[in-house]
């Protein structure tokens, strides 16, 4: 398919239906004003979806968020034009009054957005249908049966099954995938020409969001909708968009035809971007190679037996035998001495409770764990107690998802990466000190930081300090519950070429939970993949990864959208199941 | 379904007043002696003897003679009847006493309750919206204040300020032509010409925390992002607010209700006592000091049941409010 670049394309002003000129949205603070958009030009044409990437504190959120006008207190637009041109002529956004009348009526009528959260994005007391027909009736003058009969075509054309029934049912009765068909409904709702879809596939799994991709793809055929896509993710860029505009600090850096920005990026940051992207899609290049590691036919320090976990279900129906929810069901497996098995899974797939039960959180219901120490046998995890336990549990520590959540905010970086010490009375006084200095630096933290709070730090410095504390016991095992996750891709490979040095200058073992293919593949030597609770397929990462076996894993794996325009191939994924009508 | 669960609730309660019964009747018995001996020690006080044989006469009359768990034991078996024994002090059924008072401490209690959270209702909402605002600091600094000073301080200065600038006692619930008189609207409108200020007192105590609770809770609210969902939509600000953060953030709003319902009720004795109200938490207070056993369990009865049915209203408020509840 020939496209010409966007530039070519302004002429032909019948097809540009959103033009933002210069836009400037600011944030005035207590001690001075955050640029949130500085200068921001792009245009959306009909039919066709424009990707805005960038990674957290870009500006592309604020830059959708602008263009309707909803932009959070105190941010308001300072500078700059967004002409709408629609059947009616064309009107400048950017002048109207955020609570004018005028603004409202194009809200929702002209320009539709969907948000990230499909579970906190819908009102959680009030029915899918009752939301879709108040948008429906604010636009239109049409009666409620009208408007309902309408919602549930909607329904039935975002493929919800059952769309008579869904109609009145609420959002916490939805999976995350209809939830977010649900509000793609809504937002369809009067036929709006411009869809602005703020990372609407972020939350889900990765065969969910090739669902939804496809369902917003048919449906832009369908109604020549321009979107405007905002997104962190490269791989689902190279999959959907027409052009692409790369923002960074409240600038667009980069704006062209998506074939010609992944082939060839004119600006240094966008070549930078790729290139982490890239680096993500095979083995770190500063890990031993896969088959020497696993060669080394090195002693398990972990073995999992036969663990399941099961949740006692709640609820008046509980005649019979005690039945629950098995979350983990009769999982087997070793984890050698220095080696990085990556754990993948969907939501709901039991990865995390396993962690959990490893770092012994959690009991397992059923089996048993055996810990290694020094070679022999080992003893049953579960039958710990006391000093022994303790003992387990400095030998075995965990790293988080979210570095903001989990870093106590009343305490200094210095404080947070003693506590363990101290806890354990390893080390008081000067000797804490040095010890803490030590670990930040291992971790690329200067010692200066220690007098700081979590707060003054970004997310991959924070997650830095997390692994500080995690590794301050000299522990054998550390656990990372999707440790990677909530950075950009470009702080996600730094951190894992850290704990990689780390696993070498300390002869670490990872238990690597993640959902996403492209840092397990990157970081494991060994990979698990689960499915409701079980071990589907295990096997070298490679294998696993490039050459899947089981029918899940080839569905999951095919899910995964590659940062490369030219070879798009998720509308050729394999289905396992059907998994992905959610 | 709601249907079901109400019943359940209701069931309930028969078991948990039970238990209440036992604590209320341990806790009455818990100070040394009994009526008798404060009745004793009273005659004593007014230099009025009493001989020994009109003394054993009484005890035995009353059955303080018996065992505690057999007086335990008539008093339950009464109740459970609807009888709620004799009043040693006022001489006649302890419901009897209680009925005399009970409407108008519902009244009291009900007009309170309205007048605050209808007060507190759009007051936080206006607070959470406009927050740091000075709208939002004045209601707060008055909320506040009404939090801090103790409710019969206000009672004493209000009626102060009845008497100094108007002329008139505020205090007791019927002006002097009404006392006695058979109920009317004239004798309505009059009684809350008298009532008001018991409520505003009283009023103004919780309007304080409630109108903070219902702030915190909308701030909370206003920031999620089904807030710009609505809003993206093309919905008017203040539509969207009151259908969907107000909506939501009811929710612990209303479940305070349970907590406040008999607050009221016995918050209001020294309150009641100083604006010479005739309800039942000065005669309460009164039972307790005379070990007048059977009023005072009564009373207590009373209210524990109804701190149960508050929790009720406001468990089943919440059902109809969110259907998250319903469908747990």
């Amino acid at each position: 398919m020939l496209k010409t670049s966007v530039e070519d394309k302004v002429d032909a002003r019948g097809d540009v239906i959103l033009d933002i000129r210069d836009l400037a949205t600011h944030f005035p603070m207590r001690n001075a004003t955050v640029h949130a958009v500085d200068g921001v030009s792009l245009k959306l044409r009909r039919g066709k979806t424009t990707c805005v990437v960038g990674e957290s504190g870009s500006g592309k959120s604020v830059t959708a968020r602008s263009v309707l006008q909803i932009v959070d207190a105190p941010g308001r637009i300072v500078g700059g034009t967004i002409a709408l041109r629609t059947g009616g002529g064309e009107v400048d956004i950017a002048t109207l009054h955020p609570r004018s009348r005028a603004i409202r009526a194009i809200r929702g009528r002209d320009i539709a957005m969907i948000f990230q959260e499909p579970m906190s994005s819908l009102s959680p007391v009030h029915t899918i249908g009752n939301q879709i027909i108040e948008s429906i009736r604010l636009h239109e003058k049409v009666t409620k049966a009208e408007a309902r009969a309408r919602a549930i075509e909607l329904l039935a054309q975002v493929e919800i099954r059952e769309p008579e029934k869904a109609i009145d049912q609420y959002t916490f009765e939805f999976s995350g995938g209809m939830r977010q068909r649900a509000m793609i409904a809504m937002a369809l709702s009067c036929n709006p020409q411009v869809l602005i879809a703020d990372e609407p596939t972020t939350a889900l799994d990765v065969t969910t969001q090739a669902e939804i991709l496809d369902l917003m793809r048919s449906l832009q055929e369908k109604h020549d909708m321009a979107i405007m896509f905002i997104t962190h993710d490269m791989g689902v860029v190279a999959e959907i968009a027409d052009d692409v505009v790369v923002m960074r600090h409240g600038k667009v850096v980069e704006t062209g035809e998506v074939n010609e920005i992944f082939a060839n990026p004119r600006h240094a940051y966008t070549r930078r971007l790729l290139e982490s992207v890239v680096k993500l899609e095979q083995r770190a290049e500063i890990k031993r190679p896969e088959a020497e590691v696993l060669a080394e036919q090195t002693d398990p320090i972990l073995s999992v037996k036969n663990v399941s976990v099961v949740f006692p279900l709640r609820g008046p129906k509980r005649k019979g035998p005690a039945r629950g929810f098995r979350a983990v069901n009769d999982v087997s497996f070793d984890l050698r001495r220095g080696e990085s098995l990556g754990i993948v899974g969907e939501s709901g797939s039991g990865k995390t409770t396993l962690g959990r039960v490893l770092a012994s959180v959690l009991s397992p219901s059923e089996g048993g764990i055996r810990f290694h120490e020094n070679g022999g046998a080992g003893g049953d995890v579960g039958q710990l107690e006391g000093e022994a336990l303790r003992n387990y549990r400095r030998q075995v520590r965990m790293v988080f998802q979210d570095p903001h959540g989990s870093l106590n905010p009343r305490m200094t970086v210095g404080q947070i990466v003693a506590e363990p010490l101290l806890n354990n009375g390893i080390a008081r006084g000067d000797a804490l000190r040095d010890r803490v200095y030590d670990l930040l630096e291992q971790v690329g933290l200067p010692a200066a930081v220690a007098e700081r709070y979590p707060h003054a730090f970004s997310g991959g410095q924070r997650q830095r300090i997390c692994i500080a504390r995690a590794i301050a016991l000299e522990p054998r095992v550390v656990i990372c519950d999707e440790a990677t996750s909530a950075l950009d891709v470009s702080i996600r490979s730094q951190v894992l070429d850290l704990l990689i040095r780390l696993q070498e200058r300390l002869d670490l073992s990872f238990v690597f939970i993640a959902h996403d293919i492209g840092v397990v593949r990157y970081f494991c030597d060994r990979v698990a993949v689960m499915r409701k609770g079980e071990i589907v397929e295990m096997g070298p990462a490679s294998q696993v990864c490039d050459n899947p076996q089981h029918p899940y894993t080839k569905a999951l794996i095919s899910a995964v959208p590659h940062p490369d325009p030219t070879a798009r191939s998720m509308h050729l994924r394999h289905r396992y199941e059907d998994a992905g009508v959610s | 379904m709601l249907l079901r669960y109400f019943i359940r609730r209701l069931l309930w309660m028969i078991p948990f007043l039970f238990v209440v019964s036992i604590v209320v009747f341990a806790l009455i018995q818990a100070p040394p002696g009994d009526f008798l001996t404060t009745y004793v020690a009273k005659m004593a006080e007014s230099n009025e003897g009493i001989d020994q044989a009109t003394l054993e006469r009484m005890r035995e009359q009353y059955g303080l003679d018996r065992s505690l768990p057999v007086q335990y034991w008539k008093w339950i078996s009464g109740l459970a009847v609807g009888d709620f024994g004799q009043s040693f002090e006022w001489n006649q059924s302890a419901w009897s006493v209680i009925k005399s008072r009970l409407p108008l401490t519902l009244v009291l209690m009900l007009s309170t309750f309205i007048f605050a959270w209808g007060v507190a209702l759009p007051i936080g909402i206006y607070s959470a919206v406009r927050k740091y605002t000075v709208g939002d600091y004045v209601v707060t600094f008055f909320g506040f204040l009404g939090l801090a000073t103790p409710n019969f301080l206000l009672a004493l200065v209000v009626l102060y300020l009845g008497v100094r600038f108007f002329g008139v006692h505020m205090g007791g619930l019927f002006s002097d032509e009404y006392e006695g008189e058979p109920w009317s609207l004239a004798k309505v409108i009059d009684l809350y010409k008298h009532l008001w200020i018991g409520i505003l007192v009283l009023g103004t105590a919780i309007l304080a925390s409630l109108i903070r609770i219902m702030r915190a809770n909308l701030l909370d609210e206003l920031s999620k992002p089904y807030v710009t969902t609505a809003r993206a939509k093309g919905m008017a600000e203040w539509k969207l607010i009151l259908k969907y953060p107000v909506r939501i953030a009811l929710n612990p709003f209303i479940s305070i209700i349970g907590i406040y319902f008999p607050a009221l009720i016995s918050g209001a004795v020294v309150t009641a006592v100083v604006l010479g109200y005739p309800t039942l938490g000065p005669l309460m207070l009164q039972s307790l000091l005379a070990q007048d056993m059977h009023l005072a369990g009564g009373i207590l009865m009373i209210m524990c049941s109804l701190t149960v049915v508050g929790m009720l209203i406001s468990d089943i408020l919440l059902a109809l409010l969110d259907p998250r509840v319903r469908y747990d």
